[in-house]
């Protein structure tokens, strides 16, 4: 008996918390039809938003895939020197507040900072820019395919690439061959984690986007930009459309998930 | 091929897995190199296959020098004990890979993979995933894809350790069986004495980084040159401060120049063999000794008699120095 109060006290404070209110945002926002919520999501103002957010989306997570299939190679190699800085340093995005990465980029790429400094030099604006926030969006998404690929790699072992070698497989077709098809998986499902993150990211984009709406907004900034402008409409319809692509992902993971589990247990 | 191993040492941190090893491995023979876990000879062989360098030392293929050719430069093929499949190939896959890799024409490489897999009884599984072969059937189809590329010389890295009995039984007598028709040099490590008893040409024996003693099985077994290839080659007894083979030992009722005497503390009926335990009289470890059925009948022995045990004129003695590196009594 105490077993299933245990259980449906869970699922029902799931709900409460997370369930009702998504539902509610759903409710609100086709509360009087769709042609309202169509509508709201064709001004030229959310349509630069979803731009935004889909620019900055396809360029930060080609990168990350990219440093974290490396990184994460080199970490479960032991390639890497002083690993344990490396993993801490690729762990600060979970452990740190976004708003204060946000704060190191307009930091480090403003007026007098490190890098600020030599760009205004060059006449490269940065700060204030889709770049920045670009840089802020591969910071804050930085962890998730390293993650996602280095206990899976440990598992596989150096062996398979060490028969790809002895069968005369240099290191980058060993490479391509063998460990990335091994780790296929895994990268999916951190990339999937990235875009989410790189999709979702509000505190760390905030704090160096110019805040111009039309032009500096993404969509989850075009969402809050809303909220305080006394814009239902187009808040829930643009907080609906994250909600729709997110819920898109986790059905992605999960599918993702469970056919890894198959192909293991196979 | 011929390899030379010349003063090859290697250490992991403060382990030394190898101390000034030097072998040779003759062309077309098969070897073993047999020793206990953490002895040093997986260490070796990955040094001969270029998979680990050494510290110091020479590597020589052929009379050449290899010692910084990398692996894929070698010839080699290599069998790994967890078969190192390419999970995500199929059978035909894994086993074309070295081929493709080469450059091989599309004819030669469905030639050749076909060949081959029926050399290892495969043929018919092509379209399988490694994931959906047995244990066995997954070392031979890494046996298979390590032979793709034609090497001059075949390593296997206790290529039956990950097996059950049974199967590691068949395997062994299929590999000599195949060694025979292919006649590939072979070098296989193995911590098993029987499997290297029975299909290799030559053994090495290596123990904490150093090489034992190297030879032909029955040459090993009938003249070890110290206590550890002894213990390590086959059951071993004390008997008056000697090791000797438990059926090296003659028992009779009578006592005479050089006998032992002891006392029958057990005899272990094991079908056509019959172990005999006895504690010697003037104290010591009991002492071992295998005999026939018949041989027990025509003594008449029984627990608590007493005997006289004593080595049979030729039999392999060796005095015991300290304790038995491999408390080996496995005389059944």
């Amino acid at each position: 008996m105490g077993k299933h109060a245990l259980r449906y006290g869970i699922l029902a404070y799931l709900a409460l918390l997370l369930v009702v209110p998504v539902a509610i945002v759903a409710f609100r926002t086709f509360q009087h039809g769709v042609s309202p919520v169509w509508d709201a999501l064709s001004t030229s103002n959310a349509v630069s938003a979803i731009e935004l957010s889909l620019l900055i989306t396809v360029i930060a997570v080609p990168i990350n895939v990219g440093f974290g299939i490396g990184t994460g190679w080199l970490i479960a190699r032991r390639k890497m020197p002083l690993p344990w800085l490396v993993n801490a340093v690729i762990n600060i995005p979970f452990a740190m507040s976004p708003v204060v990465i946000g704060l190191a980029v307009f930091v480090l790429y403003g007026r007098g900072g490190w890098i600020g400094t030599f760009l205004f030099a060059h006449n490269i604006p940065v700060l204030f820019t889709w770049k920045a926030m670009v840089v802020a969006t591969v910071f804050v998404s930085l962890p998730f395919v390293v993650r996602e690929i280095v206990p899976v790699l440990e598992e596989l072992g150096t062996e398979p690439e060490q028969a790809a070698e002895v069968l005369g497989a240099s290191a980058f077709q060993g490479f391509w061959r063998v460990t990335l098809p091994a780790i296929r998986w895994a990268v999916v499902y951190g990339t999937i984690l990235t875009v989410a993150r790189a999709l979702g990211e509000y505190g760390a984009v905030n704090l160096v986007s110019s805040n111009i709406v039309g032009s500096g907004l993404t969509l989850p900034l075009y969402v809050g930009n809303r909220v305080n402008q006394f814009d239902p409409t187009a808040a829930y319809s643009a907080g609906l459309l994250l909600a729709v692509i997110s819920l898109l992902i986790l059905v992605g993971m999960t599918s993702f998930s469970s056919r890894r589990r198959a192909t293991k247990e196979a | 091929m011929s390899i030379e191993v010349r003063n090859v040492s290697k250490s992991f941190g403060e382990f030394h897995a190898l101390r000034d090893v030097s072998v040779d491995i003759l062309p077309g023979q098969l070897t073993a190199v047999l020793g206990p876990s953490g002895g040093g000879k997986s260490t070796l062989l990955r040094i001969i296959a270029g998979l680990e360098t050494a510290d110091s030392g020479t590597v020589f293929i052929e009379g050449s020098d290899v010692t910084n050719v990398a692996a894929r430069d070698r010839g080699i093929g290599f069998v790994f004990q967890h078969y190192a499949a390419f999970t995500h190939m199929t059978v035909w896959d894994n086993v074309s890979f070295g081929l493709k890799v080469a450059k091989t024409p599309k004819e030669k490489i469905r030639g050749r993979v076909n060949d081959l897999l029926k050399l290892v009884h495969l043929d018919g599984l092509a379209d399988r995933y490694p994931s959906e072969l047995s244990g066995g059937q997954r070392q031979r189809m890494a046996l298979a894809r390590a032979l793709a590329v034609e090497p001059g010389l075949l390593l296997l890295d206790e290529p039956f350790g990950a097996l059950d009995v049974k199967v590691r039984q068949e395997l062994r007598e299929w590999l000599r069986r195949l060694h025979d028709e292919v006649h590939t040099t072979t070098i296989f490590v193995t911590h098993d004495q029987e499997e290297a008893m029975e299909i290799s040409d030559q053994i090495i024996v290596i123990n904490d980084g150093r090489v034992e003693q190297a030879g032909t099985p029955d040459g090993l077994y009938d003249h070890p040159v110290n206590d550890f290839v002894m213990g390590f080659l086959g059951p071993v007894t004390t008997l008056g401060g000697t090791l000797v083979r438990p059926h090296d030992i003659r028992v009779s009722q009578r006592e005479s120049a050089g006998t032992h005497a002891a006392v029958v503390e057990r005899l272990v009926s094991l079908g056509f063999e019959t172990r005999l335990v006895a504690r010697p009289v003037g104290g010591g470890e009991p002492v071992t000794v295998q005999l026939t059925r018949n041989q027990i009948h025509e003594l008449d022995l029984h627990v608590g008699d007493t005997v006289h045990l004593h080595a049979s004129p030729g039999a392999e003695r060796i005095a015991v120095v300290a304790a038995a590196p491999q408390p080996v009594d496995k005389a059944g």
